[in-house]
């Protein structure tokens, strides 16, 4: 046995876009155990419920992420939404789901840019982020915002998208799935990246379930588990079925999020093609009393929002469950057994969003 | 053995023009519909307040006897909750993000 040592890695690290502290206890080159710390990006927005009033928490509760921001909203708003009762229209519903699916290619694309970056690719860093400019252009003219959506609201969504416009989206969409195919490609047919990820951070089936792994790092470890099969929005509609791979390692995490980039253009073609006309939102009239657990299916995997509300016109209590917070005991057991150059590429396996997760 | 896949991308890249503007000399283009900069028509404002009380940010001031508005640029996320409430429609978000605002105070109407 070599001597111990302790490497902290975060939480400022060039491959890190957001704070997280590992101290990895390495022998020789190995990575022996890794001990997580957290809290460094704490912002307390859990607790302004209680200040803003349950409509306008919704615009808190997009800034908790700035990637999976409609999605965080979405899932708030659908849990206001069953509390009350509330009938959303289809229509809204519709657009949910083609913004929610938009979200998801634009997170997958900023994860595979950065992914790229951290196995020294940056060629095609700037190509991943240059295709995900073309879906923040279809955002921003069709919600308003590049990031922040700010097109959900509680009873159904704040605009309206001309039949026009959604043309144009698919239009814009296939010449964004023809580029995706090119840098895909590379990802998964490249013999240089192919070696960075190939049998590196295996992660069993039986550890991402027992882990309670969420997302791309579940599906990758070969468990077929989506919450878009719990049908929200307009899934219940859609020709649906969730993407895994057996394997386990980096390569099948990776596959997972390259061929979820085109089952989303898939999805938004079929919502496009079914999307019924009619009113986008219904009035708002009292103020919710109960309580609910809200679940969707962010970029990065599995959200809870738990909602209590005591029929006033603040919330009692909302919590929110990150994919992220779920995947980081997967991710100290991948990592225990690597090589120390192996660390960066495995943190970026699992999309983690620090400031997602701390709140 | 597949060497080198990016190869198809960096030829096709080599001859054209670079996607990036060469930002501040070429500024950038106002996408319609986007969310800007708020933009008030003072003449046609009744001073209700209603768009301070609605304002998550609390960005907006509304000041009834000496009919001011006002408006704090660095709190306002241009979230457009304020047009979505105003009675006399006055209140607009413009596509344009307008100049930027460096120091926190108050810009009256």
């Amino acid at each position: 046995m070599g001597k111990r040592t302790i490497i902290p890695f975060g939480p400022q690290h060039p491959v890190l876009p957001e704070p997280i502290h590992l101290d990895l206890v390495v022998e020789d080159e190995k990575v022996v155990d890794v001990v997580p710390s957290i809290g460094f990006v704490h912002r307390g927005l859990e607790k302004l419920v209680e200040k803003k009033e349950f409509t306008d928490f919704v615009y808190v509760a997009e800034r908790i992420c700035g990637i999976c921001s409609f999605i965080h909203g979405q899932t708030y708003c659908q849990g206001i939404e069953e509390i009350m009762g509330l009938a959303v229209p289809p229509r809204a519903k519709y657009l949910r789901t083609i913004w929610g699916e938009l979200s998801r290619i634009h997170s997958h694309l900023l994860w595979a840019g950065l992914m790229a970056d951290a196995f020294g690719f940056e060629a095609l860093f700037m190509h991943c982020w240059r295709v995900r400019e073309q879906v923040l252009d279809v955002i921003e003219a069709t919600t308003g915002g590049r990031v922040i959506f700010g097109s959900c609201k509680v009873g159904g969504v704040r605009r309206d998208v001309t039949p026009e416009q959604l043309d144009w989206m698919l239009k814009k969409l296939a010449e964004v799935e023809k580029e995706m195919r090119l840098l895909v490609d590379v990802f998964l047919n490249d013999d240089s990246v192919k070696h960075r990820l190939c049998g590196v951070g295996v992660l069993s089936r039986a550890d991402a379930q027992l882990l309670g792994a969420a997302g791309p790092t579940l599906r990758g470890s070969g468990v077929a588990d989506d919450m878009r099969l719990l049908k929200y929005a307009a899934f219940g509609d859609l020709d649906f079925q969730p993407i895994a791979k057996p394997d386990g390692d980096s390569y099948s995490r990776c596959a997972v999020r390259c061929e979820e980039l085109f089952q989303s253009v898939d999805l938004i073609r079929q919502a496009v093609a079914k999307i019924p006309a009619g009113e986008i939102a219904v009035k708002v009239v009292g103020a919710p009393n109960g309580e609910f657990f809200s679940r969707t299916e962010q970029p990065r995997g599995e959200l809870v929002n738990y909602i209590k509300a005591d029929g006033s016109k603040n919330l009692v209590r909302f919590r929110a469950r990150m994919p992220t917070f779920a995947n980081l005991p997967a991710l100290i057991k991948m990592l225990a057994g690597c090589e120390l150059a192996d660390v960066p590429v495995l943190v970026l396996t699992i999309d983690p969003c620090i400031s997602c997760m701390e709140r | 053995m597949a060497f080198f896949q990016m190869k198809k991308i960096i030829l096709a890249w080599a001859v054209r023009k670079p996607v990036t503007t060469r930002y501040p000399f070429a500024p950038r283009k106002a996408v319609p519909g986007s969310r800007g900069r708020l933009d008030i028509q003072i003449s046609a404002c009744i001073f209700c307040g209603l768009c301070a009380k609605r304002c998550p940010t609390a960005a907006l001031k509304v000041d009834r006897p000496n009919k001011h508005w006002h408006i704090d640029r660095l709190r306002c996320i241009s979230c457009g909750n304020c047009v979505d409430f105003c009675p006399k429609k006055c209140l607009k978000l413009t596509p344009d993000h307008g100049i930027p605002a460096v120091t926190r105070d108050w810009e009256t109407f």
